[in-house]
């Protein structure tokens, strides 16, 4: 329980971090930390305008989206204290939870028979695909490590003050995850959110038909997507008392967010025939640490 | 006088033959409605018929058969029926190279499963399966063989690359119902087949699970691969047979393999997961190919690029189709993802436990299995988004929902691919009385498999408390409809909207090395440029023929005199 009211407790930040760290770094003023959560809160009191193309189908993706999100922040443990929903493999369940979400909201995007919309739905697709084998070759170094199968069980054994060779460990995943949580929160550099062309998009292009209240329950998950990518790394590195816990994970978060924010200020994104490359590299990175484990 | 029959089957074979009746008697009810386009062909319907029942017939009767002899009868039997159920169209020149190409195949099968049969009789002097068990438990180590022709002829029957080259020719030929029921059950006979070996042979497990877990792997992610680049419905899932057939086998090759290395649990997570996925597989593809077979009669084209907005038209067959799609993508709530994280709990098991060198094996399936549930997204968000969603890519005839008898049967299949979602520890405790055949202990997951229906249970209401939430917060908010978000571009088209050929563009081009390297089709090339050499024996003269035969027989009495 205490996991699942934290992350909902980052996720009110995070976004906001990244927006005022863009704006520090390109020296502006911008606008507050809680500027994203008033936008949908104005999109929640707003009217819908749905496509003539599109079917129920489009009505019920975001509701979907929002459910699978919600269920994966579910299974997310608070270091040894289990998630509300606990079980040997239940990683698996995160990750396949996540992508009934994101099928929904490719079809949704099909729907509406836009050809801009087509585009989003056929990168976004083919992009997560990609990602996906990273994110379970950490899963899967990590349960080696600790001989465990859910995430509760490995994160409360896992010893990441140990050793040095630990606490590295734990610092190259924390970086792996954070770069897999950025694609697929559609993020620099696979995807420019502030970006004015809908040629260049993947994810907001897929979301350009959706109005009113489901494009604020969109924009919604998908900080809650953020808070709970952070909640997976802070878990890495939560050790001592329930508020040292509480410190570090409120830590890692902000990090995480810093962290965004500054690749975003400072960095273009990828060609989008080089992106595949990118990410493939990522799942070659997790396996060179799999194979670290192994062979200790 | 031997008895032919199990006198009681067994758990592994009620597994099946229920299996069996469930997609057989789908299939008869929407065949029924199906064939009414055929009323003219009253021929073809007679002889459709009686090959529907003999092969239902043959097909339950195969796995109570504990004798090679009659095995073999019943299989001959089986693979006679499906193809004259395939050639139903027998007036299309298509139809009948498609029917000739699976006769062919499922005689190889059939060469490769009596060879090794023989092999046991000239061990053990019986064809009854009990003796074939009593030798090579005596005998452990000397079977190889043997046990390897007969799943061959089993991985042929089941689709296994590189044996599955008459999947993708004979899905589109068939009538929708065959397909489903040959997707569905008539390849799971051939994973009978291999399950039912596994259970008379003793032999080196780890060497056999670690060939079937790369046969299978490949098969994999071969299927799904090709899949995503086909624009025939029934191609399309044709190809997916393969992928699944690739899933079932990695749970088959990693519980041989942990089955030979002394790793119980390993083995009973891993086979339960393949008799799992085996169950859902059925279920999900038959649902598939009798929507695509609802698809091809209202719109009479299976040419994704021609189809759109299909979901408005026909919405029963849109919401049966999407429900199979998310199962055979193995998301939850639905079934596939049982079966497949039984399978991914087995490798991740199994990587703490397993030498080096098997360990990369293992971790190359884990990839393998995880990319092919992408790219079966990848594919399946295509061929729903690309065929019901949108607006129609062509002039479509007028078309209206189908009758009762259709919808029935996929709401059964529909209802039970739920129910192994929602209660999977119902169907797991089904599978555990199979484990002890199979030599495992019974899967010891009760927690975690009443977890899974659960969450899947609190998923589904998640998503209808969310809907109930908008419904009150938008209750006095204006909703008003309007044109698609052109950017800016006012006069839009259907011919604007996304094609399934640009939807897979980006993945078509990075993996097109691999798409287009002809993996069976330059080595199937270089093997006819070489059988041209010998065309000059086929000459057409009666004599040269008959001396042939002449040659062929002393030959064979030359070579038995000098063997004996």
């Amino acid at each position: 329980m205490l996991s699942i009211l934290l992350i909902f407790a980052a996720a009110l930040f995070f976004s906001g971090i990244i927006v005022r760290t863009k704006s520090v770094c390109a020296g502006r003023r911008g606008p507050g930390i809680f500027q994203p959560l008033k936008d949908v809160v104005r999109l929640f009191r707003k009217g819908t305008v749905y496509s003539t193309s599109s079917t129920v189908i489009f009505r019920v993706a975001p509701l979907v989206y929002m459910a699978s999100v919600l269920m994966a922040v579910a299974c997310i443990p608070f270091g040894s204290r289990p998630g509300l929903i606990s079980f040997e493999g239940d990683f698996v369940f995160f990750a396949y939870v996540l992508s009934l979400g994101k099928f929904f909201c490719i079809i949704a995007a099909l729907d509406t028979a836009s050809s801009f919309e087509g585009m989003g739905a056929s990168r976004e697709s083919f992009y997560s695909m990609l990602a996906e084998p990273a994110f379970f070759l950490i899963m899967g170094s990590l349960a080696l490590i600790t001989g465990n199968t859910s995430f509760s069980g490995i994160f409360a054994s896992l010893q990441t003050y140990g050793s040095f060779f630990g606490f590295g460990a734990a610092l190259v995943m924390a970086v792996l995850l954070l770069l897999v949580s950025m694609i697929e929160n559609s993020r620099l550099p696979i995807d420019d959110p502030k970006t004015h062309l809908e040629l260049t998009m993947i994810h907001e292009v897929m979301i350009l038909d959706n109005s009113g209240f489901d494009l604020g329950l969109i924009l919604s998950t998908g900080y809650l997507k953020f808070a709970m990518y952070g909640a997976v790394i802070a878990n890495l590195f939560l050790c001592g008392s329930t508020a040292c816990s509480v410190g570090i994970f409120a830590l890692v978060q902000v990090l995480c967010a810093v962290a965004i924010g500054l690749t975003e200020s400072f960095m273009a994104r990828f060609r989008m025939n080089h992106n595949p490359e990118f990410i493939f590299s990522l799942s070659a990175a997790a396996f060179i640490i799999l194979f670290t484990i192994v062979n200790l | 006088m031997t008895n032919l029959f199990y006198t009681a089957p067994d758990a592994l074979s009620l597994w099946f033959m229920a299996i069996i009746v469930i997609v057989f008697t789908a299939g008869a009810f929407y065949g029924a409605d199906y064939l009414k386009a055929y009323r003219s062909h009253k021929r073809e319907l007679r002889l459709h018929v009686l090959n529907y029942a003999a092969v239902f017939a043959s097909m339950l009767a195969l796995p109570m058969i504990s004798n090679a002899v009659a095995f073999l009868v019943a299989w001959e039997i089986m693979a006679l029926g499906s193809f004259f159920l395939i050639i139903f169209e027998s007036w299309k020149p298509e139809t009948i190279k498609a029917g000739i190409n699976f006769f062919i195949q499922s005689h190889i099968s059939v060469v490769l499963l009596t060879i090794g049969f023989l092999m046991m009789y000239d061990k053990t002097g019986s064809f009854d399966f009990a003796a074939i068990k009593a030798c090579s438990t005596a005998n452990p180590g000397t079977c190889g063989w043997p046990f390897a022709l007969i799943c061959a002829g089993f991985a042929v029957k089941a689709g296994f690359v590189p044996f599955h080259t008459w999947l993708p020719v004979a899905h589109p030929a068939a009538p929708a119902h065959i397909s489903g029921v040959m997707s569905g059950v008539i390849i799971k006979i051939g994973i009978y087949g291999i399950f039912r070996a596994i259970t008379l042979f003793e032999i080196n497990f780890a060497t056999a699970g670690k060939i079937i877990l790369a046969v299978a792997a490949v098969s994999g992610l071969y299927g799904v691969m090709m899949a995503i680049v086909q624009h025939n419905l029934k191609k399309l899932l044709a190809y997916h047979s393969i992928e699944n057939i690739g899933i079932i086998g990695i749970g088959i090759g990693l519980g041989c393999m942990a089955k030979g290395m002394g790793l119980p649990t390993v083995a009973s997570l891993a086979f339960a997961g393949a008799l799992m996925h085996t169950l859902n597989h059925a279920l999900f593809k038959s649902s598939l190919f009798f929507t695509a077979g609802n698809v091809y009669q209202a719109a009479h084209t299976l040419n994704v690029e021609q189809l759109g907005g299909l979901f408005r038209r026909l919405p029963l067959t849109g919401f049966y189709f999407l429900i199979a799609a998310v199962a055979i993508c193995g998301l939850p709530p639905m079934n596939g993802f049982v079966s497949e994280l039984l399978i991914y709990l087995g490798l991740f098991d199994s990587l703490g436990q397993m030498p080096a060198l098997s360990q990369l094996g293992i971790t190359a399936s884990i990839v393998a299995l995880v990319l092919i549930g992408g790219l079966a997204i990848l594919c399946f968000t295509k061929a729903f988004g690309i065929v019901f969603l949108g607006e129609s890519r062509s002039e479509l005839p007028e078309m209206k929902e189908f009758g009762a008898l259709r919808s029935v049967p996929l709401a059964v299949l529909a209802a039970l691919m739920l129910s192994v979602g929602l209660c999977p520890g119902f169907y797991v405790g089904l599978i555990n009385n199979i484990l002890p055949e199979l030599g495992c202990r019974s899967v010891a997951l009760s927690g975690t498999v009443s977890t899974i229906g659960i969450a899947s249970a609190c998923l589904i209401a998640v998503v209808l408390l969310l809907a109930l939430v908008r419904r009150l917060a938008t209750r006095r908010k204006p909703v008003s409809e309007g044109e698609t978000w052109g950017c800016g571009y006012t006069v839009p088209s259907s011919k604007l909207q996304y094609t399934a050929t640009s939807f897979v563009k980006t993945y078509s081009q990075t993996f097109k090395g691999i798409l287009k390297s002809g993996f069976i089709d330059k080595a199937a090339a270089s093997y006819i440029r070489f059988t041209e050499r010998f065309a000059f024996l086929q000459n057409g003269r009666l004599q040269s023929y008959i001396l042939y035969g002449i040659v062929f027989i002393v030959v064979t009495i030359l070579l038995t005199m000098a063997l004996c």
